[in-house]
C-alpha cells in the first residue's frame, strides 16, 4: 500500500464512527485548548514586559546596592540577635523584600567608578516628601522618584521633566490632577506644585516646582505612580531635607546607579557584575529586575501547562479506548486486508495514522478555538479590565508555539495508538476471519 | 511454469500445545493442476477449512511439504509472502467481508489498493471487474445496501481484480438462496472454464461439489478417497 493511500484510508476510516471519532477529538480539543490559552497567557504577558522594557531604554544602567552580608534576605529571618552597623538601612526598593542593605558612602560611590567597565556612578538620592499641594488644594502624600538619564516616563499629558533645566520641574501622576482641583491633565500643566519635607529636626521645608506633564504608570514602568522630579529639584530637596545633618553623615545612599558601554554585550554585562561583587556589591540590570517578573510568569505558565498537558494524558486514554474497540470492530476487516497481502507493518501504521489525526483533528480545531476566543478575551480585557496597561495583548499567539503543540498532541495521539495498532498488527487472518 | 500449481505432501497442522493439542490435519497428500476446479468436500471440524487457510497462505502447517507453483511455500516470508497472497489469490467467502459504509468500487479495488496500484487504474481495473460481473451501475453505492446476491458478486470482482491464478472460495452459496446461489456458482465455473483460473471451492454441499472436475473429501483431518477426473 502506499503511503498517501495509507494515510487517505487512515483519514476516511476515522470517519466511519463519526460520533465516537468527535467525542474522541473532543477530549483532546479541551486539552489543545487550554494548553494554547495558557501558552499564549505567557507569551502575550512576556511579549509587553519586552516590549515595555525596550520601550524605557535604559539598558546600560546597573542599578547597584551594597547587601548587607548577615541579612541573606527574603525567608532567611534569623533569631538570633545581629550586630549593629551604623550604615545599615532597611529598603524599600532595590533588593529583595526584607532584606537590608548597608548605605553607600562617597568612598563606596569613588570606588564604583574605580571599576573597570563603569563609566560613570550616580548616587539615587531618597526623598521623603510629607505631602505636596498647589494653590488652593488640600495635602496629598506623595512619593517621589528620581529619573535617570535615558529613562521615559508613559506621559499622558504635557512633556518629560528636563533633567539639565536649572528651574524645579516635576510630573505628577495622573490621578492626582482631580484632586489637586483641575479638571483635565491639560489645565494643570504650568501649575506650581509646593512640595514639602523635614529636616533632621523636624522643621519643615516648602520647595516650588513647575508642573510639566501628568503620568500614567506602567507595569514595567513604576515610576508613573510616583512624582518624578528633574535633577534640580532633586538636588533642592535634598538639601532641605538634610539641613542640620552633618556633611558626612548626609551622604549616604541606598543604591547608586552605574552606567556601562551601551554596547556591552551580555558577557561583558556578566563580567562587570562579578567585578561588582567581587567588590561587595550587587548590580543588577533593568532585565534582571524584570526577569524575575518573567521567571514567575514562565512558572506559573508551566503549572497552567501542566494542567493542560494532564487533560491531555486523559484524553490519550479516549484515544486508546477509542481505537481498541475499533480494532475490536474491524478484526475480520483486518483478517481480510492481511489475507490480501497487507504486511503487519502497514496495519500497524494504518491505525496508528488513525490516531495521529484524531491527535491532528482534536488539536487543530482545539488551538483554531483557542487562537479565537484568547483574541477575544484580551480585546475584551484590553478595553476594560487591563485598560490601565495600554498595549498589554494579555493572550497573544506565537506561530511555532502553536505549531509545537500540534505536533506535541500529535506526537501524544500517535502514541496512545501504538497500542491498538500493534493488537491490530499482531492479528492472525485465520482467526480474525473466522471471528463472528 | 509447472502444471501442478500445488503440490501438497503429507501436510499436517497440529493447533495447541501437549494435552490441548488438537490436530486438524493428519497428514494429507495430493497435488491441484493448474485451471483445475476442485472441491474440497468435508463436514464441519473436518479440517477443509484448515486446509484451505494452509493452501491460500493463512496459515502455515505444522509439518509436511506444500509447494505452490513449484516453490516451497516455507521459502516465503515477510514482503514475499505478503506479494504472492496479493498476486496469487482471490478469496470469496461466505459472510462477504465488505466494508459496509465504503462504496462497491472501493470494496472491489481494495486488493489493488494493498498492491500499491495509482488511484486512476485501480479505478479502471476495479470497473472492468464491475463489468464483468455485470454491476458497474453500482459502482458508487454503499455495499450495505446491496441484496446478498449482488453482495456475492461484489465479493467476485474484488476477488478477480488483481487477476489472480487462484480463487478460494469458502461457502461462496451459503449465505444465498438457491436461485442467487446458482447464478453465483455459473459466476465462478464461468471464471474457471473461459479466464483458466485455478477455483478451489470449500462446501459441505454435494450438489455444488459435484460441478468440480475434482473432490477432495476430507474426514477427521484425513482425505477419505481422492476422485480422479470423474465425468460430471
Amino acid at each position: 500500500m502506499k503511503t498517501r493511500d495509507l494515510v487517505s484510508s487512515a483519514i476516511s476510516n476515522t470517519f466511519r464512527s463519526k460520533t465516537r471519532t468527535v467525542l474522541t477529538a473532543l477530549a483532546i480539543f479541551i486539552g489543545a485548548f487550554t494548553l494554547t490559552l495558557t501558552n499564549g497567557l505567557g507569551t502575550g504577558i512576556n511579549a509587553y514586559i519586552d516590549d515595555t522594557l525596550e520601550g524605557i531604554g535604559v539598558s546600560d544602567v546597573l542599578t547597584v546596592t551594597k547587601p548587607d552580608p548577615s541579612s541573606v534576605g527574603f525567608g532567611a529571618s534569623s533569631t538570633e540577635p545581629q550586630l549593629y552597623d551604623p550604615d545599615s538601612i532597611d529598603v524599600d526598593q532595590g533588593g529583595a523584600p526584607g532584606s537590608s542593605v548597608i548605605a553607600l558612602t562617597p568612598e563606596d560611590l569613588d570606588e564604583l567608578s574605580s571599576i573597570n567597565g563603569v563609566l560613570d556612578v550616580q548616587a539615587v538620592r531618597q526623598v521623603t516628601v510629607d505631602f505636596v499641594q498647589t494653590a488652593d488644594s488640600e495635602l496629598y502624600v506623595a512619593q517621589l522618584a528620581g529619573i535617570l538619564e535615558g529613562q521615559s516616563l508613559n506621559i499622558t499629558a504635557g512633556r518629560e521633566p528636563d533633567t539639565d533645566a536649572t528651574t524645579h520641574e516635576v510630573v505628577i501622576p495622573a490621578s492626582y490632577v482631580e484632586s489637586l482641583g483641575f479638571t483635565d491633565a491639560s489645565a494643570i500643566i504650568g501649575e506650581t506644585l509646593t512640595l514639602q519635607v523635614s529636616d533632621a529636626t523636624r522643621t519643615s521645608h516648602s520647595v516650588d516646582a513647575e508642573i510639566v506633564g501628568t503620568s500614567e504608570p506602567t507595569l514595567a514602568s513604576p515610576l508613573g505612580e510616583s512624582i518624578v522630579a528633574n535633577t534640580s529639584l532633586t538636588d533642592a530637596l535634598v538639601e532641605a531635607q538634610n539641613t542640620g545633618i552633618p556633611a558626612e553623615q548626609a551622604e549616604r545612599y541606598p543604591q547608586a546607579s552605574v552606567w556601562f558601554a551601551a554596547d556591552a554585550s551580555p558577557e561583558d554585562i556578566t563580567a562587570l557584575k562579578d567585578r561588582l561583587s567581587d567588590a561587595g556589591y550587587s548590580g543588577l540590570t533593568v532585565e534582571d529586575q524584570l526577569g524575575t517578573f518573567t521567571t514567575v510568569i514562565d512558572g506559573i505558565v508551566l503549572v497552567l501547562n501542566g494542567f493542560a498537558v494532564i487533560a491531555l494524558i486523559a484524553a490519550s486514554f479516549g484515544i486508546v479506548n477509542t481505537l481498541l474497540m475499533s480494532v475490536q470492530e474491524r478484526t475480520r476487516e483486518i483478517g481480510l486486508m492481511k489475507a490480501m497481502g497487507m504486511g503487519s507493518g502497514k496495519v500497524f501504521g494504518l491505525f496508528s495514522l488513525e490516531a495521529t489525526f484524531i491527535g491532528f483533528l482534536g488539536s487543530a480545531v482545539g488551538v483554531f478555538a483557542a487562537i479565537i476566543s484568547g483574541t477575544a478575551i484580551s480585546a475584551a480585557l484590553s478595553e476594560s479590565l487591563l485598560a490601565d496597561l495600554p498595549g498589554l495583548q494579555l493572550i497573544a499567539f506565537d506561530p511555532a508555539t502553536t505549531a509545537v503543540i500540534i505536533l506535541v498532541i500529535m506526537g501524544i495521539a500517535f502514541l496512545a495508538g501504538t497500542l491498538p495498532a500493534a493488537r491490530a498488527a499482531k492479528a492472525d487472518p485465520v482467526t480474525s476471519l473466522r471471528y463472528e | 511454469m509447472t502444471q501442478q500449481i500445488f503440490t501438497v505432501h503429507d501436510l499436517r497442522k497440529t493447533y495447541g500445545h501437549g494435552q490441548n493439542a488438537f490436530e486438524a490435519l493428519k497428514g494429507v497428500s495430493f497435488t491441484i493442476d493448474r485451471g483445475e476446479s476442485i472441491a474440497i468436500l468435508g463436514k464441519s471440524g473436518s479440517g477443509k477449512s484448515t486446509l484451505m487457510h494452509v493452501l491460500a497462505l493463512l496459515d502455515a502447517p505444522t509439518s509436511g511439504k506444500l509447494s505452490l507453483d513449484g516453490v516451497d511455500t516455507t521459502s516465503l516470508r515477510g514482503k514475499n509472502l505478503n506479494a504472492v497472497r496479493n498476486k496469487t489469490f482471490g478469496f470469496v467467502f461466505q459472510q462477504f467481508f465488505l466494508t459496509p459504509n465504503a462504496t462497491v468500487l472501493e470494496n472491489v479495488t481494495l486488493p489493488l489498493k494493498i498492491a500499491g496500484v495509482s488511484a486512476s487504474e485501480r479505478r479502471r481495473r476495479g470497473m472492468e471487474a464491475l463489468r464483468q460481473l455485470e454491476l458497474d451501475d453500482k459502482a458508487k453505492n454503499k455495499a450495505v445496501n446491496l441484496s446478498g446476491g449482488q453482495k456475492q458478486r461484489v465479493v467476485i470482482a474484488r476477488a478477480l481484480v488483481n487477476n489472480p491464478s487462484i480463487i478460494f472460495a469458502d461457502e461462496p452459496t451459503g449465505n444465498l438462496d438457491s436461485a442467487t446461489g446458482a447464478v453465483v456458482e455459473d459466476i465462478l465455473f464461468d471464471l474457471n472454464a473461459q479466464n483458466g483460473i485455478t477455483l478451489i471451492v470449500v462446501t459441505h454441499d454435494e450438489e455444488l461439489a459435484a460441478r468440480c472436475d475434482r473432490q477432495l473429501r476430507i474426514r477427521d483431518g484425513l482425505l477419505v478417497d481422492e476422485t480422479l477426473e470423474v465425468a460430471a
